[in-house]
Parts: C-alpha cells; structure tokens; sequence
C-alpha cells in the first residue's frame, strides 16, 4: 500500500511533459480560432483584424477587444448555404450511422460467436484496413465505381443494364465509401460487448421457448447496448465533420459542413467566417462528445 | 440443436460478406496496378509500367520522402509523450487538472479533423511559424500521442502492480523500478503503439493540409490532388506500394504483440 503511494508521486512528473504539449498544441488553439471567429475578414496577412499585438501596449489592445463582434455568427445564422450544410451534415451522419449499425451488427454478433481462436484471426482481419490509408480506400471505391469502372463492365457482361449507370459523384456512392470507412469503428465496439456476454443467458432465454427474433430482442440487443452506443457516437461525431469522402465521392451539388469550413477557409481565404464555422460545429458535437465520455467513464469503472 | 445451426450458418455468412466487403476493393486495387494498359479499366497483362513511372515522377518521391520523415519524427515524439502520459493517468493518483488533461488527451480521437488542423493553423499563423516539414510533425504528434496513451495504458491497466511494489521492496527507488520492471513487460504495447501512431501520421491528409507549406506537400496531399482529376493507374502502383509498407509494419506490429503475450503467459504464474 505505501508502496504504491511512494509510486503515485513520480508518475505525477510524468505528466508535465505531455500536459504541457497539449496545453499548447490542442488547448491554446482553440482560443485563437475563438478569437478569430470574432475577428472581421481583411485583406492583409494574417487576413483577418483586429490583431492582437501585445507590445502596442493596453490602450491599443482595450480597443482591439472593442473591435471584436459575433457577426460571423449572425452570417452563419441567415445564410442558407451554412444552415443546409449543417442540417446535411446531421442527415448523412445519422443515415450513414443507421446504415453502419445495420451492417456492422450481424458481423461482430458473428464474429462474437465464433470459436476463440477463431474470434482472434477475425478481429485481426476487421483492424488491418483500419490500418491501411483510408485515401487508398477511397480511391479503390473510385476505381469501381466510375463510368468505365469495374462495377458497370460487370453489369453490362451480365446484360443486367444496357448503358453504364453513373454511380460516382452520387450520394449513393458517398454513403458506401462512408460505412466502408467506418465499419471497423462500428465492428469493435459491438464485437467486445458481445464477446464479454455470458452465452448462458441466451440459452436460457431460448430454453424457456423464446423464438430467436424474441432472444435477439429482449436479450442479446438490450445486454449490447454498451457497444452500441460507443460504435454509434465513435462514427457519428467524426461523419459530421467529414471532408474528403463527399469531396472525391458524392456530388457538388450539396456540401457538408466540413466541406464548406475548407472552401471558406482555402477558397474564399475568409478566416473569420471558417473559424466561426468551426466553433458552431464543436458545439453541435459537444452534446455527443460529452456523452461519449460519460459512457467511456462509465465503462471503465464496470471494467473494474 | 438445430436452432443453433442455423444460428451460426447466418453468422457465417454475414462474417464471409463483411469481410469480402472489406478486402475486394483494396484486392482490385493491387491486381490493377500491375495492369499494362493506360486505360485504368481494360486488362493489358501484366506489368510493372507504373511502379517505373512513379520511380520517375520526382514530385510524388519528394512527397512520400517527406511523408516518411514526418512519420518517423512525430511518431517517435509521439511515443515519448504518449507513454508519460499513460504512466502518468494510470500510476499517478491524484494530480491537479487531472480531469483536464485526460479530457484534453482523448478529444482529439474523436475531434473532427477539420477542426484540430484549423485550430493548430491558427497558432502557427499567430506564432509566425515558417510552415512546412516541423509543423506537420507538431499536428501530427499532437493527435497520434492519445492514441499511443490508449494502446499503452490498456496494457499498464493489465499489468499486475504487485511486480512493481516487490522490486520497491526489494530497494529499488520508484524510477528505478518502472525502468527495470514495468517498461521491459510494457514494451510491446509502446513498439504498437509506435507503429499506429507511424501509420496514423503517413495517412493524415486532412490535418497535414492544414498545416503543411507551399513546397512541402506530404505523400497523401499528391495523392490527393492527383485523384481529384481523374483516376491515373500510377496512384495504383503508389497505393500499392503503401499497403506494402503498412503490411510490413502490422507484421511487425503482431510479432511485437505476440511476444508480449507469450511473456505474458510466462509471468502469469507468478
């Protein structure tokens, strides 16, 4: 027991290196892209003003806080573009989580059921392609997927359509290449809640004459939850922001937040509006973030 | 018994598919970048045309030169921080802003990656930092050092406590006893999480975009602007190449881990 004390207070310096980094790497900017969102686009480098400039002394940085507004928020506010944006964010996010949460389930219950040795290779071959370059899964969907692609000389061979079907640049294809991203995010979570549930409750339930659907339903799905809810926010708070997916996949026509947030910031150079966008998305997800940690918390003290 | 049967013939099949689903584009892929013909789609035979011509393109090897450089340095920092930190949540008890730092050091898994590469552009711009090979490297340190934190601290989590308090009562000082005790057992876990937070960092496009400079581009940029117009059959080969790389590292990666859990094993009577 003293031991473990005399331990604990070393282990506390341990974390002045990396509590110091993140401090100034992950907090610090935040309050810049706070502070610009508050600023009024320039035509200047930085181009943005006010500027802060520390050695101008007080009374030039008491009137360059004077000179900060919210009227990038208001912009972000009655502008349609910025208020469909969001709201397709939130639409494709929700879709795409249902679609992985359909599909990602009856992989990891299988996987969850498998013998145990076999549950390791399984889990092996669900983590590589999260380890290989997400771009590269992308673009192989675009290598099917394009007018002269894989997928439609299939179809035209097997005279199931007579003209190529345009399947890129379509909300269609931005969705597949979405779960395909996200599957392994999904699969994880659901594979180690239903790994750790006890079999025997199944077969009970089952031995008392519940059907299947019914051992599934009051059962299995209720015991998951945990998993469930951490694949679900594991894939919603990242789908939201998402850019690169609709970018190369889906069409022009509509964009999502993330998208927008990029063309503002690299097109347009409008800094101010960008970082104002990106303050309205962080609080969007708060809610879910916020969430996600609860239930890591409270995941981790059932671990104990 | 036969509801059973049937039972594990649908799980089977969801498995076969959800696997196939996962492995037949990146397959595609590696088959049609030995592909002869320039037309991305139609066979020619089999060649390596398009492993020459990215050997021949300079831009894309300075860009995969720098990809690797970044990855190597903000991984091997990365690794550094990442493993204090763990120590630090899961040995140190209680410290002050300790909410804060676990909150601060598990954000950005799940942050939008939009917003961790604006919001660093920001302070570089702010700083007046030159942009290019060491501010990617600080972004990239910054988001894979929690994933390194996790990976390493789900194995200190597991480890039995006891070994340490025996090397203490045994004389060691606390220091001492995490070098020569703790760090040999929790060595797998810190070579995975090195080659995750390697692998993270050569994949980055989004927060690298954000904070890299004109004239030093990373290997997935390129790509990225390549794809953008049109498919080329040489981004084939690229990508192939890169899988290569990446199968090579998780090789490693699951050898690191197996050694672990056979010393496992071995300590487990103990």
């Amino acid at each position: 027991m003293s031991a473990r004390r005399i331990f604990a207070r070393p282990a506390r310096f341990a974390a002045i290196a990396p509590y110091v980094w993140m401090v100034l790497f992950f907090l610090v900017p935040f309050a810049f892209v706070l502070k610009i969102s508050l600023s009024q686009t320039a035509i200047a480098q930085p181009p943005y003003e006010p500027v802060f400039d520390l050695t101008a002394g007080w009374e030039a940085l008491k009137s360059a806080f004077g000179a900060l507004s919210i009227d990038n928020f208001r912009l972000l506010g009655s502008d349609d573009i910025y208020v469909f944006a969001y709201v397709r964010s939130l639409t494709v996010a929700v879709a795409a989580t249902a679609l992985l949460l359909l599909i990602g389930y009856p992989i990891a219950y299988g996987m969850a059921r498998l013998p145990k040795r076999w549950q390791a290779v399984a889990m092996v071959l669900v983590i590589v392609p999260f380890w290989t370059s997400f771009l590269i899964r992308i673009y192989a969907w675009i290598n099917i997927l394009q007018h002269d692609g894989l997928l439609n000389q299939i179809l035209l061979a097997l005279h199931l359509v007579s003209q190529p079907v345009v399947w890129l640049s379509t909300d269609g294809a931005m969705y597949i290449g979405i779960v395909y991203s996200y599957l392994p995010f999904m699969i994880l979570p659901l594979y180690a809640t239903l790994a750790k549930m006890e079999p025997a409750l199944e077969e009970a339930a089952s031995d008392l004459g519940a059907p299947p659907w019914q051992v599934f339903w009051l059962v299995t799905f209720p015991l998951s939850l945990p998993g469930v809810g951490a694949g679900v926010l594991l894939c919603f708070i990242p789908i939201v922001g998402e850019f690169v997916i609709p970018d190369l996949l889906a069409g022009s026509n509509s964009l999502m937040i993330g998208q927008t947030l990029w063309l503002e910031f690299f097109t347009n150079k409008d800094w101010p509006v960008a970082s104002a966008a990106a303050i309205v998305l962080l609080v969007v997800l708060l809610l879910p973030l916020l969430l996600y940690e609860r239930l890591q918390k409270r995941q981790l003290e059932q671990g104990r | 018994m036969h509801k059973i049967s049937r039972l594990s013939r649908f799980n089977i099949a969801s498995l076969a598919l959800g696997l196939a689903f996962l492995y037949l584009p990146i397959l595609i892929l590696v088959i049609y970048s030995f592909n002869a013909s320039r037309l991305v789609t139609v066979w020619g035979g089999w060649s390596l045309r398009w492993y020459r011509e990215f050997l021949n393109d300079r831009a894309m090897i300075e860009a995969a030169w720098m990809s690797l450089r970044v990855a190597v340095a903000s991984a091997t920092i990365a690794t550094l921080l990442g493993t204090l930190a763990a120590v630090a949540l899961s040995r140190g008890e209680r410290f002050r802003g300790r909410t804060l730092f676990s909150g601060m050091l598990y954000a950005p898994l799940v942050m939008p990656e939009v917003i961790t590469g604006l919001s660093l552009l920001l302070l570089f711009v702010a700083l007046n930092a030159e942009r290019g090979f060491w501010t990617v490297t600080i972004a990239h340190t910054t988001l894979t050092m929690c994933f390194v934190a996790v990976v390493v601290q789900s194995r200190l989590g597991s480890l039995d406590r006891s070994l340490e308090e025996a090397a203490m009562d045994l004389g060691c000082n606390p220091v001492r006893a995490f070098v020569s005790v703790t760090l040999p057992l929790i060595a797998p876990a810190i070579v995975a999480g090195w080659m995750l937070a390697f692998t993270l960092s050569l994949d980055d496009l989004v927060i690298a975009s954000f904070t890299t400079g004109p004239g030093s581009a990373t290997l997935p940029i390129r790509i990225y602007s390549e794809v953008r117009l049109g498919v080329k059959p040489e981004i084939n080969a690229i990508c192939t190449l890169v899988i290569g790389l990446i199968a090579v590292v998780i090789v490693i990666a699951s050898l690191a881990s197996k050694l672990s859990s056979s010393k496992g094993e071995s300590a487990a009577p103990l």
